[in-house]
């Protein structure tokens, strides 16, 4: 692995896999604490469509991913916001028309289209320069927003309509907070691709909410888990030239059903005892 | 000036399609106690939000202090239903409580020292400072009821709104319960969702009851006529050394 650090794209694709990481563990905790998986997910491939309007207009990759994916959060902000937990089929509608969408503007952009498995998969080991600095330069901005608007989250998660008598925006913190997942989600394609964003997203919150005492320890911890299954990932790949972003959530769901059956032991093991 | 602190003034709330509250219009006076009673589905928990501000009604108003709820909810409390809150959520205690403080009178959205001390001191005196760093799931349905309460009351609210609030609480906790509401409606007006007339017809000073229509009766008691009229199979109980109760069911219900 460390002889590997000598390419600049494996540097590129660390540092990517790092900043990822952070996201992952802030924007990740809160979708799984808001239990708006699905609308992650309807976000993440309406992006697609992003990433087909990118070629067909030449626009940059993250530019054109980034405001799509944008378009498609606030659009689902607006119809999930009287019924958070009703409206999956509005959602899987919309999540298919961006897939649609992207498939469409890619076979209508003129010349050789590039090989679309990146995308689906990543392609963490072709992040560019030019795209690091702008990933750090979200990843920043994504924490000191959180953290400027911490303990609203954290009561308009817990109980939303207590939070909303103590005068909390709640209504804007969810625009807001479905327009960071955009952006994160933009971040994290890169890394283990559109098909799986949703598991990098989702894993490490879920094994790290039932150790914690907080919100705020569960965004460090699942950070720091969504780290450690990125670089396992990646020095897998590296050894047995495997597809990066599929090993990276292999890792992470080694470790999923890893942290299962320790509990499930746990409780088995303290049962016993109690006999 | 009046003395009212609730006022509602012929208010009408449809929720797809379906009436739920037609025509409601009453006042509670400053330092009153009042219980909402009703059958399920009657709409207490619907009139409780729209003078909470979190419903809009179809037709009339609400004025708390004289104003509409959203300004002035800085000034008062709200204990939802136990069963509403996520349980599993990583959040302590102490940060439950100090929810109660939040967006009070600051634009910076955390929490000052100040805050902390009146979280702890609230803590303090429902005597759940021992449990102050605990994970919330962790609790038992009783405790985690006085966290709810303590979030509720954190802010000196002149308004305490409480929905359902012994639900999941057992019976020596119900009366540490009451006579601790008996204590805050010293110096606030409480109005409290219901179902068991038994106990709370020793502590509430007036009973509203509620099934669409609203019908406000400026006594702890509730006439068989009343009954008869507007509400529901109700376990009727007057003041006295020995409560008894009044069973009796309508057809119309």
């Amino acid at each position: 692995m460390l002889e590997a650090l000598q390419f600049e794209f494996m540097r590129n694709a660390l540092l990517a896999g790092l900043l990822a990481s952070v996201t992952c563990g802030v924007i990740g905790t809160l979708v799984v604490v808001n239990r708006i998986v699905f609308i992650s997910g309807g976000i993440a491939h309406a992006a697609y469509g992003g990433i087909g309007a990118a070629f067909f207009f030449g626009l940059p990759y993250m530019i054109g991913t980034t405001g799509f994916a944008l378009l498609a959060a606030v659009i689902m902000a607006a119809v999930t916001l009287k019924a958070r937990h009703r409206s999956d089929t509005v959602i899987g509608v919309l999540w298919a028309v961006g897939m649609a969408t992207g498939v469409i503007f890619l076979d209508m952009a003129p010349g050789y289209n590039v090989d679309l498995m990146s995308y689906l998969f990543g392609s963490i080991l072709t992040v560019p320069g030019s795209d690091i600095w702008l990933m750090f330069g979200l990843s920043i901005a994504i924490i000191l927003i959180t953290g400027y608007f911490y303990n609203d989250f954290l009561g308009m998660s817990y109980d939303e309509e207590f939070a909303q008598i103590r005068g909390v925006p709640v209504k804007f913190l969810y625009f807001l907070l479905l327009g960071m997942i955009a952006v994160s989600v933009v971040m994290i394609i890169r890394v283990v691709g559109l098909i799986l964003v949703i598991a990098l997203l989702t894993i490490p919150p879920y094994i790290a909410e039932k150790y914690v005492k907080s919100l705020l320890e569960m965004m460090l911890f699942s950070g720091v888990l969504s780290a450690l299954f990125t670089l396992t990932g990646l020095w897998l790949s590296y050894s047995f030239n495997l597809t990066s972003g599929a090993t990276i959530i292999m890792v992470g769901a080694a470790a999923f059903f890893f942290s299962i059956l320790f509990d499930h032991l746990k409780s088995r093991f303290s049962a016993d005892r109690n006999e | 000036m009046n003395s009212f602190v609730i006022e509602v003034r012929d208010l009408w709330f449809s929720y797809n399609g379906h009436s739920v509250l037609k025509g409601a219009d009453f006042e509670v006076p400053e330092k009153g106690f009042v219980a909402l009673i009703g059958p399920n589905g009657g709409g207490k928990t619907t009139l409780l939000k729209l003078m909470l501000g979190l419903l809009e009604p179809d037709r009339g108003r609400v004025r708390i202090f004289g104003e509409t709820p959203r300004k002035t909810m800085h000034r008062i409390g709200y204990v939802p239903q136990e069963v509403g809150v996520n349980k599993s959520f990583p959040i302590s205690v102490t940060d439950v409580v100090l929810m109660g403080r939040m967006r009070t009178g600051k634009i910076w959205p955390g929490h000052s020292q100040h805050d902390r001390i009146a979280a702890q001191e609230v803590l303090n005196r429902l005597g759940m400072s021992e449990y102050k760093d605990r994970r919330i799931g962790e609790l038992s349905g009783g405790e985690r009821q006085k966290v709810l309460i303590a979030r509720a009351i954190v802010n000196d609210p002149e308004i305490l709104f409480l929905d359902e609030p012994v639900a999941n609480v057992d019976s020596k906790g119900q009366s540490e319960f009451y006579d601790l509401l008996k204590e805050l409606n010293e110096t606030a007006t409480v109005i409290m969702v219901s179902h068991d007339l038994m106990v709370i017809s020793s502590y509430v000073k007036s009973v509203t009851c509620v099934n669409r229509s609203v019908h406000y009766h400026d006594a702890a008691e509730i006439t068989q006529e009343m009954a008869d009229m507007y509400c529901c199979p109700a376990e009727l109980v007057t003041h006295g050394e020995f409560p008894h109760r009044v069973l009796r069911k309508h057809e119309d219900f």
